[in-house]
């Protein structure tokens, strides 16, 4: 049996890039929630929060119906950007950026809402501006959460199903992810690779989970918290 | 000079409290502030500082910190600013903590030379005592040419031999830099050790005492 590790491939490439643009629009929205005093706060707590309980199918239905050609969003990114974002990788990265979001900012938010709020002033005192503040004191002291929040991210979008499905349909080599293949070849009945496929995923999510908890472990040892 | 006229609503156990006062304080001075737990002793230091807005006018010399809405950002304050639980930044040695700040080496060492923990340089903060933290706390506070020194309860969370040694430090550095002070403190024989003025805040008001009222309060 000839395992074809392109969709394995196109999963962890997917991941990356998901999780590499989720970090650089999430630790900013993160670091707002966690700092701001605004009425606003539970509104945008509670959209960020949206794709941990919508259906994927829902998600995904919306995210096809807003980025199709027919759409104004869709016309407009095809016509003037030249961009297709439907049944294309672009668009995978797109519609996982969505998916994932609660992922990245929940770990993060928590991570600076647990920091000591006097050693966030005092870098305020000592001149240092927001950003300033944010990477050189906030961001290196939530280690185990800033950790936490980037492999989950990855491992989540690894395990991506209904909204992949939706946005990107499965075209091999493009968008054909690894939790599409599996669906595929159940459809088909094709157990053996389907069992081999989904036991490297169910491996691959362990060994992620286990590097977490060993780190945050760790991490708390070294605090001597534990 | 240093004027200030500030008001804020504060919500203590018992309701809500108006804090109204109206202070000045000269260059050099060393002012402790006293008053009972909720009073309002903090949130004075946290609105000079510029963590906490409050109505009124502060002004340093010539410059307006506060001005009715427009307020001075906490950033280009010149404060030095002492926390009882010393906020120190954890991720850096003790030496960072101070270059952070300001990256002049010489005054790091130097400042650190005088608190005498210059032999801990090198190491992380993490791995401090309570005592060695609040020194590169205040340390840490001096790194920069600051018009005011503020320290909220600096020494309360420390064994009373090391609150005995630090406030000598203190009364050393505030002798060697003259820098205008304000503490928060609780203790008498810290205010009358390290003291040239004291002010209470009672019933949400800031009034001053002769330093002979410590006598008092120690027999009581």
């Amino acid at each position: 049996m000839n395992l074809d590790l392109t969709p394995f491939i196109l999963s962890f490439k997917l991941a990356f890039l998901t999780t590499l643009i989720l970090f650089f629009v999430a630790l900013p929205l993160a670091w707002w929630l966690s700092q701001t005093r605004s009425k606003t706060k539970p509104f945008f707590e509670a959209l960020t929060a949206l794709p941990i309980v919508l259906p994927p199918s829902v998600l995904g239905f919306y995210l096809l119906v807003a980025l199709s050609p027919t759409s104004p969003l869709g016309a407009w990114l095809s016509s003037v950007l030249g961009v297709k974002l439907v049944f294309t990788f672009e668009g995978l990265v797109v519609a996982s950026c969505f998916y994932s979001l609660p992922f990245m900012v929940q770990p993060l938010q928590n991570g600076f809402e647990s920091l000591n709020r006097h050693m966030i002033e005092a870098s305020y005192l000592a001149g240092k501006s927001r950003v300033q503040t944010l990477w050189h004191v906030a961001l290196p002291n939530i280690k185990p959460a800033l950790i936490t929040a980037l492999i989950i991210t990855f491992a989540h979008t690894v395990g991506e199903f209904g909204v992949v499905l939706m946005v990107g349909g499965s075209i091999p080599g493009e968008t054909k992810v690894a939790s599409v293949a599996i669906y595929e070849m159940v459809e088909v009945m094709a157990y053996k690779e389907a069992h081999l496929y989904a036991a490297i995923l169910l491996l691959l999510s362990f060994v992620v989970l286990l590097a977490v908890y060993l780190f945050n472990q760790r991490q708390k040892h070294k605090a001597g918290i534990l | 000079m240093i004027t200030f006229t500030l008001k804020k609503e504060l919500q203590g156990a018992e309701g809500i409290l108006s804090l109204n006062v109206k202070q000045h304080v000269n260059y050099g001075d060393f002012v402790v502030i006293m008053g009972e737990s909720g009073a309002g002793k903090s949130t004075l230091l946290r609105m000079l500082a510029g963590l906490e807005e409050g109505e009124g006018e502060i002004k340093v010399g010539d410059d307006y910190w506060q001005q009715g809405k427009k307020q001075l950002p906490v950033q280009q304050r010149e404060v030095g600013f002492v926390f009882q639980d010393y906020a120190l930044f954890d991720n850096m040695s003790v030496k960072e903590n101070l270059l952070f700040v300001n990256p002049d080496i010489p005054r790091a060492d130097a400042l650190l030379e005088m608190m005498e923990i210059r032999g801990l340089s090198e190491r992380s903060v993490q791995r401090l005592s309570g005592g060695q933290k609040q020194r590169v706390a205040l340390a840490r506070a001096l790194m920069r040419d600051s018009k005011l020194l503020l320290m909220d309860e600096p020494l309360s969370s420390l064994d009373p031999r090391m609150r005995h040694k630090l406030a000598i430090q203190i009364k050393a550095l505030h002798q060697r830099f003259g820098l205008t002070t304000l503490m928060v403190s609780h203790d008498v024989a810290e205010a009358k050790r390290l003291a040239n003025r004291l002010w209470f805040v009672e019933e949400g008001k800031l009034n001053e005492y002769p330093l002979s009222y410590l006598d008092t309060l120690e027999y009581q």
